[in-house]
C-alpha cells in the first residue's frame, strides 16, 4: 500500500500537467502559441468561423513545434453536405484549393449573406469571372466566355445595375458546390432540367413551356425541341421587351424552322420588320413565346377558331374571310398553293417575255442607230 | 446633222418649233415621274428589305414609317392623276366629241399601222428596209402609255388592297392577300425594269435623242425633230394647212435648263435604283 501511494504522488502532477498543456495548446492559450509566430492570422476571430481555434481546423498540429509540411485543412470535416458535393463536381480536380477559390482568404472567411463574402450574391458573379472571365483560362480549358456574356445579359444587369438580389446569379442556375457538367443527366443545366432550373424563378412561364409542344417534346425525350437557352441562350438572355432581342426572334425560331422562316421573309410583317418595324407580327405574336399548339389543336392561338382573335390583335375590323389569309403561303408549293403558285408563274413568264421582248428590240435598234445608214 | 440642242441655241431665230404635248400632259408627266420614282424607291426598299442598301435608306429617311408614308403619298399622287387623266379623256369624247382621241392617226389606241410599223421597224433594224413613217405616236410610245394602264391595275389595285386589307378581305378573300403581294411586287419589277432601261433607252439615251430629249419637259420640237421623227403627221399636217397652228416660240433659256437638269437628275436616280434592283434581285 505505502509503495502504490508514493508511485500515485509522483504520477499525479506529471498527468495534470501533460492533459493541461494539451488542453491549454487547442484552446486559447495554443492559439496564442500559434500567433506567437502566426501574428496575420488574428483575422479569423473577424470571421465567420471566429468561434473556432487553430487546432479546430489544423487538426494534424498537436504539438508546438510542429513539422514544416502540415496536411491541409479538409473543411469538409464540417461542412460535411458541402465537401461532398464539390468532390462530384466540374471543380473536383480543381488544382487549387476549391473551397477558398471562392470563399477568400481561409482566415476571413464570411457568411454568404455578407456583402463582403465574395459568394455574396452580388459579388458572386466577380468570383466566378476570375476563372470563367479569364481569357487564358477558358481558352486553355475550352470554355465560353461566360463572364462576359452573363454581365450584359438581363440577369447581369439586374445584379449589377439594381442590385436585385433575386436577379439569377451563377449559382442560381449552376448550384454552388454540386456544380455537374450540362452533359451530365443530373446537372441542373442538362437539357432536360433547364425549365425546371429556370422555372424556379419563371414559374409561370415554365408552366406555360410545358403546356406547349417543345415542352411536352422535351417531356416526351425529343431532342429536336428547344429547351429554354436554345432561344434566349445561356449567359446573354436579353429583355424580351427589347426592340434588339425581338428583331432577333424569328430568325432564332426560323434556326430549326426554316421552311416556315422561308415563307415569313415573303411577306410584309417581314419586310417591314427588317426595315426596323419593332411591332409587326412576328412568330411568338401570332404563335405564342411558350405554350406554342399546332393548329390543329383547338386551344391554339392559330387556331381556326382563335384566328379573328389573334390577327385582331393588331388588324382591326377583321372578319372569316380576312384571316383565310395563308402568312406562310409558298409559291413554289404547287399542290398546297395552286392559284398563288399559278401568279408566280405567269409573273415569271411575263416579266421575261416583255423585258426579253423590248430589250431585244432595243439592242437592235441601238446597233442601227450606231451603224447608220448604209445606202 | 448638228443635234437638236446645238441648233436650239446657235440658230435660234432660223428654228421653227411646234408644239408637240400641252402645259397639262407635260404635268401629268412630271407628275407620273416623280411618283413613279417615290414608288419605285420606297417600294423597291420594302421588297428587298433584308438588304443593307434598303436598311440604310430606310435609316436615312426616317425608318419603315417614313417608307410607308412616302410609298403611300406617291401612290395617292399617281392614282390622282391617273384618275385625272381617264376622267379628262372620258370627258372629251363623250362631251366634246374628240372622237380622234379615240380612233384615227392622233390617237393613242394601237391600229394596224402600229403593227406595220413596227415590222417595219424591225426590217430597219436588220438593213432590211426603209425607216417607217411615225405618225403622231410610235408604236413603242403607246406601249409605254398603256404600260401605266396595266400597271395602274395590277400595281393600284393589288396596292390599296393590302394597304386597306381588311376592307378588301370583305370584296376578295384573304387568301388572295398572297397573291396580291406577289404580283404587286413582281410587277413592280416590270415596271422599274421596263422604264429604266426601255422607256429610258427609247426616248433619251439611244444614239439619236442622245443624252436627252428635252421634248416632253419643254413641250415642243423642231421642225427639223417633227419631220424626223413623226414624218406622217408632219406630212399630213403640212398639206392640211394645220402645222401653222402649232408653231410656238423657241424654248426659254431656263426651261431648256431646268429641263435638262431634271431629265438627267432622273435618268441617273433610275439608273442607281435600276442597279440596286439588280444586285438585289440577284442576291435573292
Amino acid at each position: 500500500m505505502q509503495r502504490q501511494n508514493r508511485l500515485a504522488v509522483f504520477l499525479l502532477p506529471a498527468v495534470c500537467w501533460f492533459w493541461g498543456t494539451a488542453v491549454a495548446f487547442g484552446a486559447a492559450a495554443g492559439d496564442a502559441t500559434c500567433l506567437g509566430c502566426h501574428a496575420e492570422k488574428e483575422a479569423l476571430h473577424a470571421s465567420i468561423h471566429g468561434s473556432l481555434g487553430c487546432g479546430d481546423c489544423h487538426t494534424t498540429i498537436r504539438a508546438f513545434p510542429h513539422p514544416e509540411h502540415v496536411a491541409p485543412v479538409n473543411c469538409s470535416t464540417c461542412h460535411t453536405t458541402e465537401g461532398s458535393g464539390v468532390s462530384s463536381s466540374v471543380h473536383a480536380h480543381s488544382s487549387q484549393q476549391p473551397c477558398l477559390s471562392c470563399h477568400g482568404d481561409a482566415h476571413g472567411i464570411l457568411a454568404a449573406k455578407d456583402p463582403k463574402s465574395p459568394v455574396y450574391a452580388l459579388n458572386l458573379p466577380r468570383t466566378c469571372g476570375t476563372c470563367h472571365g479569364n481569357q487564358d483560362f477558358v481558352k486553355k480549358h475550352g470554355l465560353p466566355d461566360v463572364y462576359s456574356e452573363y454581365i450584359d445579359s438581363i440577369h447581369g444587369f439586374a445584379l449589377t445595375k439594381d442590385g436585385l438580389l433575386v436577379a439569377a446569379t451563377c449559382s442560381s442556375c449552376h448550384g454552388a458546390h454540386d456544380i455537374l457538367t450540362k452533359k451530365d443527366p443530373k446537372s441542373r443545366t442538362n437539357r432536360a432540367n433547364i425549365p425546371a432550373t429556370c422555372g424556379a424563378c419563371h414559374q409561370g412561364i415554365e408552366t406555360a413551356y410545358f403546356a406547349g409542344v417543345h415542352g411536352k417534346g422535351l417531356k416526351a425525350g425529343n431532342p429536336a425541341v428547344p429547351a429554354c437557352q436554345n432561344c434566349h441562350t445561356a449567359h446573354q438572355i436579353a429583355d424580351v421587351r427589347e426592340a434588339a432581342w425581338k428583331m432577333k426572334t424569328a430568325a432564332t425560331c426560323g434556326g430549326c424552322h426554316k421552311e416556315k422562316f422561308q415563307t415569313y421573309r415573303d411577306t410584309l410583317h417581314a419586310q417591314v420588320s427588317s426595315l426596323g418595324y419593332v411591332e409587326t407580327a412576328h412568330c411568338w405574336d401570332c404563335h405564342r413565346a411558350h405554350d406554342i399548339l399546332p393548329k390543329s389543336d383547338p386551344a391554339s392561338s392559330v387556331a381556326q377558331a382563335h384566328l379573328v382573335e389573334t390577327c385582331g390583335k393588331c388588324h382591326s375590323g377583321i372578319g372569316a374571310s380576312f384571316v383565310s389569309y395563308e402568312p406562310h403561303a409558298d409559291p413554289h408549293n404547287a399542290q398546297a398553293y395552286p392559284a398563288l403558285h399559278a401568279s408566280a408563274v405567269f409573273m415569271n413568264l411575263l416579266l421575261a417575255s416583255v423585258l426579253g421582248f423590248f430589250i431585244l428590240h432595243t439592242i437592235l435598234w441601238f446597233i442601227r442607230s450606231r451603224g447608220g445608214n448604209p445606202s | 446633222m448638228t443635234t437638236p440642242a446645238a441648233v436650239s441655241h446657235t440658230q435660234q431665230t432660223d428654228v421653227r418649233y411646234y408644239s408637240r404635248f400641252t402645259l397639262a400632259q407635260r404635268y401629268l408627266h412630271a407628275v407620273v415621274m416623280v411618283t413613279f420614282l417615290g414608288l419605285a424607291a420606297t417600294g423597291l426598299t420594302l421588297r428587298f428589305s433584308e438588304s443593307p442598301w434598303s436598311i440604310g435608306f430606310a435609316k436615312a429617311i426616317g425608318g419603315y414609317s417614313a417608307i410607308l408614308f412616302f410609298h403611300k403619298l406617291s401612290a395617292l399622287g399617281l392614282t390622282v392623276v391617273f384618275v385625272m387623266h381617264v376622267a379628262n379623256v372620258l370627258y372629251r369624247v363623250a362631251a366634246k366629241r374628240e372622237y380622234g382621241l379615240i380612233w384615227g392617226p392622233d390617237s393613242l389606241v394601237p391600229n394596224l399601222k402600229d403593227f406595220r410599223d413596227f415590222f417595219g421597224n424591225l426590217r430597219w433594224f436588220l438593213w432590211l428596209g426603209p425607216k417607217p413613217k411615225i405618225d403622231r405616236y410610235a408604236y413603242w410610245e403607246k406601249v409605254d402609255y398603256w404600260a401605266v394602264f396595266w400597271g395602274m391595275g395590277i400595281i393600284g389595285l393589288s396596292g390599296y388592297a393590302l394597304w386597306f386589307a381588311p376592307f378588301f378581305a370583305k370584296l376578295i378573300p384573304g387568301s388572295w392577300m398572297s397573291i396580291a403581294l406577289l404580283i404587286h411586287g413582281e410587277e413592280a419589277l416590270l415596271a422599274v425594269g421596263f422604264i429604266f432601261t426601255i422607256h429610258f433607252f427609247n426616248e433619251h439615251l439611244r444614239p439619236d435623242n442622245f443624252p436627252m430629249d428635252l421634248t416632253i419637259f419643254t413641250g415642243r420640237q423642231t421642225e427639223a425633230e417633227f419631220a424626223e421623227r413623226h414624218p406622217e403627221e408632219y406630212q399630213r399636217k403640212l398639206e392640211l394647212g394645220k402645222l401653222e397652228s402649232l408653231r410656238l416660240p423657241p424654248p426659254e433659256r431656263w426651261l431648256i435648263n431646268m429641263s435638262r437638269l431634271i431629265g438627267v437628275t432622273v435618268v441617273v436616280i433610275g439608273f442607281v435604283i435600276l442597279a440596286y434592283t439588280i444586285r438585289a434581285f440577284l442576291k435573292s
